[in-house]
């Protein structure tokens, strides 16, 4: 055994060679099979909604459809507004300030993914503990900034990309 | 294992046989040594491979006039139900098949769990049940939202955000399983790829299953290593079959009786109703079978945590073989660990059955305890019950308590109580 030194010779570089450009070659055929399962180009297609928001009488909301999600667009009234400030960022589970979840000049509208972010239902308008909404599959409670004040769910109901194409019209994505 | 090596009686049939072997793994199959003292727990397996059976064949027709689409889905199944000639009875057999699948599945289960059947030499047995059983979960959830009604559109998103609970790249992986950015027409789509598929896959573990007992043989309600063949067993056909038989005859007449007399009553009605991607059901459930799993899902107040003690609850019967630290299979002769057996059946029907209710008051209540339960009933009943318990004298064979009934009266008696 001593006399023969080990050393690397051409059929370890061969071998290893091998199985390298093998290796390669598997990964190369799995990213697509993979990646086929990814929206597709046709779903991507869909990633901008336009809105209509001149009928919505203060206090009211509409829920529009963007990406298969539903999107819950209120027009809250000052005293909700005011609601909504006077919250102590100490008794969030997921503190942000109501002024973070809003457009600057635009606080009345709050524009958000209407998901429950616990397991993905459409929570229920002026429904729960904190004015705002209630998630009934698994009881999660919202406020009226859509940020989450008891219950399973992790984190605030999210914001979506969305910007004020005029006074009437919002575009989500 | 027959010990004489089985020669076809005609020319042809030994021409084939010497190149296939086909005819030996028939005999081997009928002459197959069983303990003789199986009892009716022990026909399930034959059940569950007529369950698999069914639903292979009712799934395939049902194929034939499905549409796998978002806007088709719902209508195609109302048109199996109306329009196909014997839709109604194909597709009431498959959904209430599932249920039935589940039922046998269950007891089967259970079974092994009385009996100590996931004892070693059977951990590998044991194992590729579990296998099968999570893919007949996956099979089964998949088949539920192929109707694509509100249950199948709202269940098929909790269970597919159960996944965005994983750090980091949790959003990735639902919405690469979605293929979308909600469940959507191609989520429909490659389910129902999915769902063809997975009964083929069930089918070859079921072979394995199946191969894997036939290396050691039968546990048996006594739990004791047995020669085989010996005066403890029996050959498969004609003394199991036939048991086997009978028993599946019975389980049919009740299968019928869920077809034929009440084919929605374990369904729910809200899924009657078509996918409304704006609107969830006041109050989603998932189907019986998994609500003990819903339950604890829902016990924990954290969306992390409740997803992995639901996906705990499962695997930690994998490692099951390794927590029982008795000598002793059977629970025939275990006094402590049998009453722990029975506390464990009732409380996961009651996990089930608060599963179903709202998750809310007394009844998540229920659910914490349970769940606390079901995991101590693992990782501290099994082990530290194993060690201490003083378990009772158990037979040197299957023939010994029966046929000198006198030395041991109590314990044929008890034996034959538990059959």
């Amino acid at each position: 055994m001593s006399k023969e030194e080990k050393k690397v010779n051409r059929r370890d570089f061969l071998f290893t060679a091998s199985y390298t450009i093998g290796a390669v070659g598997v990964g190369a055929v799995i990213w697509p099979m993979i990646d086929q399962m990814n929206p597709d180009k046709a779903q991507q297609a869909l990633a901008t909604t336009e809105v209509d928001i001149s009928n919505i009488e203060p206090g009211k909301s509409i829920t529009v459809l963007w990406r298969g999600k539903p999107i819950f667009i209120k027009k809250r009234t000052s005293e909700e507004i005011a609601e909504a400030r006077a919250v102590k960022l100490d008794d969030l589970p997921d503190p942000q300030k109501d002024e973070d979840r809003v457009k600057d000049g635009k606080d009345e509208w709050l524009v958000m993914l209407g998901v429950c972010t616990h397991l993905g239902c459409v929570p229920l308008k002026d429904k729960g503990d904190f004015n705002g909404w209630f998630c009934p599959c698994h009881g999660s409670h919202y406020d009226v900034s859509g940020r989450i004040r008891k219950g399973p769910a992790p984190t605030n109901m999210e914001i979506p990309k969305f910007e004020f194409v005029d006074s009437n019209t919002i575009k989500i994505g | 294992m027959s010990e004489h090596e089985y020669v076809p009686k005609s020319k042809a049939a030994k021409w084939f046989n010497d190149r296939l072997p086909l005819l030996t793994l028939g005999a081997h199959l009928t002459d197959y040594p069983t303990p003789k003292n199986l009892n009716y727990w022990w026909t399930f397996g034959g059940i569950l491979t007529f369950c698999l059976i069914t639903q292979i064949v009712t799934g395939i027709v049902l194929a034939m006039h499905y549409v796998a689409h978002a806007d088709l889905a719902f209508a195609s199944v109302e048109h199996i139900m109306r329009d196909v000639n014997y839709g109604w009875l194909i597709r009431y057999i498959h959904s209430n098949g599932a249920s039935m699948f589940f039922l046998a599945v269950y007891i089967h289960i259970f079974r092994s769990l009385f009996y100590g059947s996931y004892k070693s030499p059977r951990e590998v047995i044991w194992i590729i049940g579990l296998m099968i059983y999570l893919l007949m979960m996956a099979a089964a959830f998949m088949g539920y939202v192929l109707p694509w009604g509100q249950m199948s559109f709202w269940g098929a998103t909790v269970i597919t955000n159960l996944f965005s609970a994983i750090p980091l790249v949790g959003d990735s992986i639902t919405t690469w399983l979605w293929g979308a950015y909600s469940v959507d027409n191609p989520t429909l789509n490659r389910f129902f790829s999915l769902h063809y598929l997975i009964p083929f896959l069930i089918l070859g573990l079921v072979v394995l299953h199946i191969w894997a007992l036939h290396v050691p043989g039968n546990n048996n309600p006594v739990g004791i290593d047995i020669k085989k063949p010996s005066k403890d067993t029996v050959p498969f056909h004609p003394y199991i079959t036939i048991k086997d038989a009978f028993a599946l005859l019975v389980f049919m007449i009740i299968f019928a009786g869920f077809v034929f007399f009440t084919p929605n009553v374990l369904g729910h009605s809200d899924n009657y109703i078509p996918a409304n991607p704006l609107v969830t059901p006041a109050h989603i459930v998932p189907e019986w079978y998994l609500l003990p799993f819903y339950a604890i899902l829902r016990s924990v107040p954290d969306k992390l945590g409740g997803v992995i003690l639901m996906f705990g609850a499962i695997f930690i019967l994998f490692v099951l073989p390794w927590l029982d630290t008795s000598k002793v299979r059977s629970a025939v002769f275990r006094p402590i660990y049998r009453q722990f057996y029975w506390i464990f059946v009732f409380n996961v029907l009651m996990l089930g059955y608060v599963g179903a209710m709202p998750a809310e008051g007394i009844y998540l209540v229920l659910a914490r305890v349970g769940t606390i339960y079901y995991f101590a009933h693992f990782i501290i009943v099994m082990p530290v019950v194993g060690l201490l318990e003083k378990t009772d004298p158990v037979p040197m064979s299957i023939s010994e308590p029966v046929l000198t009934g006198g030395a041991e009266p109590s314990l044929a008696r008890k034996i034959n109580d538990k059959v």
